[in-house]
């Protein structure tokens, strides 16, 4: 039974603008934040520039449990790129995240056997620092598994 | 512009598997889909005075140049990217109702020999927006909608039995075609043996990477009358399609409602409506498979069945060419054919119309083409004999 890995960490390649800059500024403290219109209170993510309900700029941020639902996967097992190979299966997810009025990430689930992933599979966020980025990169594992 | 402008012309290269296609370059592949278009319709290069791309476009100063072209009054490229296919030859017609241009070239080409499709989102820049998904690993178009596959699944019991069915009905189009790359038949054995890409994609729900250009040439239904070819009639292309379907694909934030779709479900009600036509009179439809899956989502948003029910639909046999009454990318489609960015589905609509197909579906009078379900706009075009 294989286990789900982690995806090649090359992949990840980090721009930020000032919307996004406190997101991934609160990953370095290991907080998932949610971008929150500050005057509906319409929850968006990624983080942009307008409220797409009532066109504000202002974001209240909101610190968000980590936990959340898998609300589609898919496995990885076949490499396209050369540096994928020894990091074969990863699986790919959406997660829809608690607290977030259905607003969902695209994440990783990961530390559980690939078997076992289910849509609907009840998850919390654990942290993969990415140091050559300068941030760390949320990733989710089966409730019980992240807790231990 | 319904009825108001026809296809009389179209020009391609070969399919080539990928990166097969050098020596040439992309330009020169482009040009020869474009030289031959221009020799069918019996039209002169001179006459060319306009040009209509979709994802990203050709460079037209170096096309005007290199082919002769004389002058140029429309150039223009639809956003986005492969799900703008169908509605490139809609920006041909604008241009040519609103009086912008008398002749116009659209024309769709790829060459995959140093960037491949399939890992094509590997190698985007990194942006802000970008790096929303590129931790997780989702390198190609693939693994994205493999994600759209697997709720589908979730929701409506939509199995890998149904996507095979996608395969193999598609697949047994190329056997007959000499043009298409894959023509080996499949069986239901070959499709599960086949390896895992991205459960629930194996590697027969994937389209073909290969190289190749195709061209067509659009102008008024008036001048249409007197040209070579029997004119294939717009009836409409419309693209777009609703505002929170967005990136769709590339932030997953899709409603609830939509996200198991191909997010073409509005702009099929607005070309249905500009045609003057409903889903039962489609004779033959050329669907955009870059992924069967999306091939089942497109029939549910095209209205062939309901929501939900695009399994079941493909299962009874419905879009097979024997039998069928719904026979679909009748080419053998991206998946078993050649990849186009979704102009071979054109080209295939016109030899239809034209009567001219190799898979010839009898008195085939209306073909839907799709473009690729996507990020805005995508788009649907309805040609007529």
């Amino acid at each position: 039974m294989a286990i789900a890995r982690r995806p090649p960490p090359e992949l990840f390649k980090l721009a930020v603008n000032h919307w996004t800059q406190p997101f991934w500024q609160a990953t370095k403290e290991h907080r998932l934040l949610l971008a929150r219109c500050a005057d509906c209170g319409h929850a968006r993510m990624p983080p942009t520039p307008f409220c797409p309900q009532c066109q504000s700029q202002r974001i209240a941020w909101t610190v968000l449990s980590g936990l959340g639902t898998v609300y589609s996967y898919t496995v990885v097992t076949r490499a396209i790129l050369p540096d994928m190979d020894a990091h074969l299966p990863y699986v790919p997810a959406v997660i829809a995240l608690d607290g977030a009025d259905g607003v969902r990430l695209i994440s990783n689930v990961v530390d559980i056997e690939v078997q076992a992933i289910t849509v609907g599979l009840r998850v919390q966020v654990v942290w993969d620092d990415a140091p050559s980025q300068g941030v760390a990169v949320p990733r989710f594992a089966p409730v019980a598994a992240a807790a231990a | 512009m319904r009825d108001a402008t026809a296809i009389v012309g179209l020009g391609a290269t070969p399919y080539y598997k990928r990166g097969a296609s050098a020596p040439q370059t992309l330009e020169e592949l482009v040009g020869k889909a474009v030289l031959a278009a221009v020799h069918d319709s019996g039209l002169r290069v001179r006459d060319i005075d306009g040009f209509a791309y979709f994802a990203g476009g050709f460079d037209t100063a170096l096309l005007t140049e290199t082919l002769g072209i004389p002058e140029i009054r429309f150039s223009a490229t639809l956003t986005g990217t492969g799900g703008g296919s169908a509605g490139a030859i809609g920006l041909a017609a604008a241009a040519i109702v609103s009086g912008q241009a008398e002749v116009v070239v659209c024309v769709g080409a790829n060459q995959q020999g140093a960037q491949r499709f399939g890992a094509i989102t590997s190698a985007y820049p990194a942006t802000p927006e970008n790096a929303f998904f590129s931790a997780s690993g989702l390198v190609g178009p693939g693994h994205m909608f493999a994600l759209l596959a697997r709720r589908h699944m979730h929701l409506y019991g939509t199995t890998r039995e149904d996507f095979a069915e996608v395969a193999m009905a598609i697949r047994a189009n190329a056997v007959s075609n000499p043009n298409a790359l894959l023509r080996q038949p499949m069986t239901r054995e070959d499709y599960f043996k086949a390896p895992m890409l991205a459960d629930p994609h194996c590697l027969y729900d994937f389209c073909l990477e290969s190289d190749g250009a195709v061209a067509v040439i659009v102008t008024s239904a008036e001048r249409a009358r007197d040209l070579r070819q029997r004119p294939v009639r717009v009836l409409a292309s419309h693209h777009g399609g609703s505002g929170d379907w967005g990136r769709s694909i590339y932030w997953m934030n899709m409603p609830d409602e939509t996200f198991a779709s191909s997010g073409h479900a509005m702009v099929a009600r607005r070309l249905y409506a500009a045609a003057g036509v409903e889903p039962k009179d489609i004779d033959t439809a050329q669907i955009y498979d870059h992924f069967t899956s999306q091939v089942i989502m497109q029939l549910e948003d095209y209205g062939f069945c309901a929501k939900g029910e695009g399994g079941a639909f493909v299962r009874s046999g419905a879009i097979r060419r024997e039998g069928g009454s719904l026979p679909i990318n009748t080419d053998g489609g991206q998946l078993s054919c050649g990849y186009v960015w979704g102009m071979t589905h054109v080209r295939e609509a016109v030899e239809q119309l034209r009567g001219t197909a190799v898979n010839q579906v009898p008195g085939a009078q209306l073909a839907l083409v799709t473009g690729g379900p996507s990020v805005l706009p995508v788009s649907g075009l309805i040609l007529a004999h």
